[in-house]
């Protein structure tokens, strides 16, 4: 398993994936993180129109409130990146000499899943330092108090967040791999990722408000917020661990058994 | 000890309903380079990707190093393999491509440097794969077989795209393997190639093995021919009466005789054509290619 972690690693860090994905997520990051304090008290800085004042910024929870609303972002790059690194093997046709070097087709799913989700840390740590750097940044303009964003509850407000955006994030990641196996070309996998949860979700939301409770990419979502009052937590987890699981174990399975004929 | 390197028992593969390789019985000798020969959809690859275990068979079964290919990952790790040409990540340069595989195998990296040097790419090691020409490309798919120092080499049309100097550094190569003790199974289309590095052969036809033995007993089992010309074209039908005569059977094809005979007797029919007062421009007695003696066989078949 080591040993495909390692091989894996090799292709992320390839300075045009990894330089690019990390220029993405910063300029994510600092998009959503200015606005928040660009457009302070405005009635425009978060979403869905909901007002923030810099009295609130300037409670232990302002700390990371930028860091959270890139969250579906970070899911996204996550979603394309896993989808990617997945069916590339099968379109580059390097499958083959993956499993003539490692026959063993679950060492090489799991050794490329540890290997991205490596990958998918990195990104939300560095999302976080990001985040939070432009928020002291911008803390003095918008006249934002910052003295509470040092204190121990503002700290572990700001692990609980980094480790439900990365839950997420390796949600969204897990989706995009699953996509790659069933399709086996990374724009097919991607394109039918990246419709499906930032519109077809949003447009059965929007006709039947119910689903959303149901929905993976509303779910794994939510998991990055801590829970919301639509639905809890612990709900979005269990949902999103039920498609994890029923869709990675599809998924596994075909890729077990599957002649590699390409 | 087992003599076989691979083994295949009435391995077949059925995709839908049309049969890629039927009831495929051969073996290949320890330390032997072995050609495997067939026209295009003959079921070649398909047979490799079963003892790879990429593909599983239909029926049937094969041993590769002594493990049964339910089990690849028992022999593999001695095994070398470039099928189908080269596939490598085209934004990773040659080096890094070959660290990958190299992590992957648990083999040491620095044979990467070592195998791109033998494979005549130390210079472009650090390009990227895509800037690579088909030759490149096909150095570094046989550089990434070499990667395990296997025991046993498989090798997919590994001249394709290799231009003369090439190609002639890959036979110079899998000769020199070979003496060490590897095991080389290699298929092409170049027959000339074959023949000449290859001592043994196992020839397909239809997803079906028509030949298996060594390369020399094939080529003898052909009709040797003898070529004879005379100095006056008028001297044919003379000279054509005599061979027949003697009880062999000829051809005259643009004013010269094809006589189906061993080399020996050219003696005799210079002898018997002097007699008669004809003189021959020429003689000279041809042994079937293994290109000729393919398309006979593969003929004959249909």
């Amino acid at each position: 398993m080591r040993s495909v972690v390692l091989a894996e690693g090799r292709k992320l860090r390839r300075p045009t994936l990894l330089l690019s994905t990390l220029a993405t997520v910063t300029a994510l990051t600092g998009l959503f993180t200015s606005l928040v304090f660009l457009r302070i008290n405005s009635g425009q800085n978060t979403r869905r129109g909901a007002s923030i004042s810099a009295l609130q910024l300037s409670q232990a929870t302002g700390l990371t409130y930028g860091f959270k609303l890139v969250g579906v972002f970070l899911g996204l790059v996550a979603l394309c990146i896993f989808a990617s690194q997945t069916a590339q093997e099968y379109t580059y046709g390097t499958l083959r000499n993956l499993l003539v070097r490692q026959p063993s087709r679950m060492k090489i799913l799991f050794g490329k899943f540890i290997s991205m989700a490596l990958f998918a840390a990195l990104m939300v740590s560095f999302a976080g330092v990001v985040s939070i750097a432009l928020s002291y940044l911008l803390s003095g303009k918008a006249k934002v108090d910052t003295t509470k964003w040092g204190s121990s509850q503002a700290l572990h407000l700001l692990g609980q967040t980094t480790l439900n955006l990365f839950i997420a994030t390796i949600c969204y990641g897990l989706l995009g791999m699953i996509l790659g196996l069933f399709f086996r070309s990374p724009i097919s996998a991607i394109s039918i990722g990246v419709l499906w949860s930032l519109i077809l979700e949003n447009i059965l939301g929007a006709v039947i408000s119910s689903t959303m409770k149901w929905l993976p990419a509303a779910n794994f979502s939510n998991i990055g917020e801590g829970g919301s009052v639509a639905a809890s937590y612990q709900h979005s987890l269990f949902v999103s661990a039920l498609y994890i699981f029923v869709g990675g174990s599809i998924a596994a399975a075909l890729f077990k058994r599957r002649d590699v004929a390409n | 000890m087992n003599k076989s390197a691979i083994t295949v028992s009435g391995l077949s593969k059925v995709y839908g309903d049309r049969p890629a390789i039927s009831d495929a019985h051969f073996d290949v000798p320890v330390g032997s380079i072995c050609g495997f020969v067939g026209p295009n959809g003959s079921g070649k690859t398909t047979t490799i990707r079963m003892l790879l275990g990429l593909i599983t068979p239909t029926q049937g079964s094969a041993m590769v190093l002594g493990e049964s290919i339910k089990h690849p990952e028992k022999y593999l790790p001695k095994v070398g393999a470039m099928i189908e040409g080269p596939a490598f990540y085209p934004a990773l340069s040659g080096a890094e491509n070959l660290r990958v595989l190299a992590d992957l195998g648990g083999f040491p990296i620095s044979r990467v440097p070592q195998l791109l040097e033998k494979v005549g790419l130390a210079e472009r090691g650090k390009s990227k794969y895509k800037t690579y020409s088909l030759g490149m490309k096909q150095r570094l798919g046989i550089a990434a077989a070499l990667l395990p120092n296997p025991e046993l080499l498989i090798l997919d049309e590994p001249t394709n795209g290799l231009d003369p100097s090439g190609i002639q550094e890959i036979r110079e190569l899998l000769r020199e393997l070979s003496k060490l003790g590897t095991t080389v199974f290699v298929s092409s289309h170049l027959l000339s190639e074959l023949e000449m590095i290859c001592d043994h052969l196992v020839m397909l036809r239809l997803g079906k093995v028509i030949f298996t033995g060594l390369t020399h007993e094939l080529l003898a089992a052909q009709s040797p021919l003898i070529v004879a010309t005379p100095e006056y074209e008028v001297d044919l039908t003379k000279l054509v009466k005599i061979v027949e005569d003697s009880g062999h059977s000829v051809q005259v094809k643009e004013g010269s005789l094809h006589i189906n005979s061993a080399p020996e007797w050219s003696a005799t029919l210079n002898r018997l054509a002097f007699d008669s007062g004809i003189t021959l421009k020429s003689i000279s007695p041809i042994m079937p290619t293994l290109e000729e003696t393919f398309f006979e066989m593969t003929e004959d078949q249909k």
